[in-house]
């Protein structure tokens, strides 16, 4: 059973990982999940999940998982805005949980976008 | 919307576009008289009584993307397709409470789904909003809450994916026990 008391283990070990690197500054990566009706009906909480599990699998201590309203193009959804700094955004549409993983491997932790997925 | 978690999601995601600081999902099941009500509860901007009556249209909606506006009526419709009952009050410039009854026992209630998942993507997207879960079923009753996490893990931010994942599991956890779910402790 998970207890409270966990999390200070939890805690002690990001803390390693997070160094001196404060959680604001315009040096992290961000990952925004569209969470308008349309993204929550097309499966967006699934893709925001998959990608916070990719970041902490993969111990990227400068990546924000966060999100946005609806953009007005609703039958792409879920649609992820990936933005690296000092690079041009990129967006990817009609993601999956599966998709998600992908990225997370070839365009967060690779550097390089996958061009499949997007529009 | 395949589960309720999801409606559930999307009325909290109007919470947090009003503004809301603090907001808190209550979902109250009673096996014997076959009920789920679930309420959420946020200190929002609110809405003018005008804004009120056309939330519930779909028709309207007070963002600008586009014109329709589909959370509310689809929560609506969701209740109310089971036999159940929607309600709305809001307070311009103190909050919003929406009230949903489930008929559990109806054709047309789908479940509840992962509401672990529902709230981590929450605390994932939104970690400056404090979020409360109460679920009891029952006489079993489970509490989660962001300002308690927040005050375990001081500085690391409540958005870690770490700690995200953490609350997912937790929450996960806590709900099977409600419905009687077999604990990892019992497993060994």
């Amino acid at each position: 059973m998970k207890t409270l008391e966990e999390l200070l283990a939890i805690k002690s070990v990001t803390k390693k990982t997070m160094l001196v690197r404060e959680d604001i500054g315009d040096d992290k990566i961000k990952i925004v999940v569209g969470m308008g009706t349309c993204g929550i009906a097309a499966g967006a909480r699934d893709v925001l999940n998959a990608f916070v599990d990719g970041v902490a699998e993969k111990e990227l201590t400068n990546v924000a998982v966060t999100q946005m309203g609806c953009i007005d193009m609703c039958k792409y959804e879920p649609i992820v805005e990936v933005t690296v700094p000092g690079k041009e955004k990129v967006t990817y549409v009609n993601m999956t949980a599966e998709k998600a993983a992908k990225v997370i491997e070839e365009h967060i932790a690779g550097g390089e976008p996958v061009s499949e997925y997007i529009k | 919307m395949r589960e309720l978690s999801l409606n559930i999601l999307d009325i909290v995601e109007n919470s947090v576009s009003a503004e809301a600081s603090l907001v808190s999902i209550e979902l109250t099941e009673d096996s014997h008289l076959n009920t789920l009500s679930v309420t959420v509860i946020d200190n929002g901007k609110g809405m003018t009584q005008e804004e009120l009556l056309k939330a519930k249209d779909p028709f309207y909606t007070s963002g600008t993307t586009r014109r329709v506006g589909m959370g509310i009526p689809l929560f609506k419709m969701a209740a109310e397709q089971t036999g159940g009952t929607f309600s709305i009050h809001s307070v311009d410039g103190k909050g919003t409470l929406i009230n949903a009854i489930f008929k559990t026992d109806s054709l047309n209630f789908k479940p509840v789904g992962d509401l672990h998942a529902t709230v981590s993507a929450l605390v994932s997207a939104n970690p400056y909003v404090d979020f409360v879960l109460k679920y009891s079923v029952d006489n079993n009753e489970f509490v989660f809450d962001t300002r308690e996490i927040k005050q375990k893990s001081e500085e690391i931010p409540v958005s870690s994916p770490d700690i995200v994942k953490w609350i997912r599991d937790f929450i996960e956890q806590n709900v099977n026990n409600l419905y009687g779910g077999v604990t990892d402790n019992e497993n060994t």
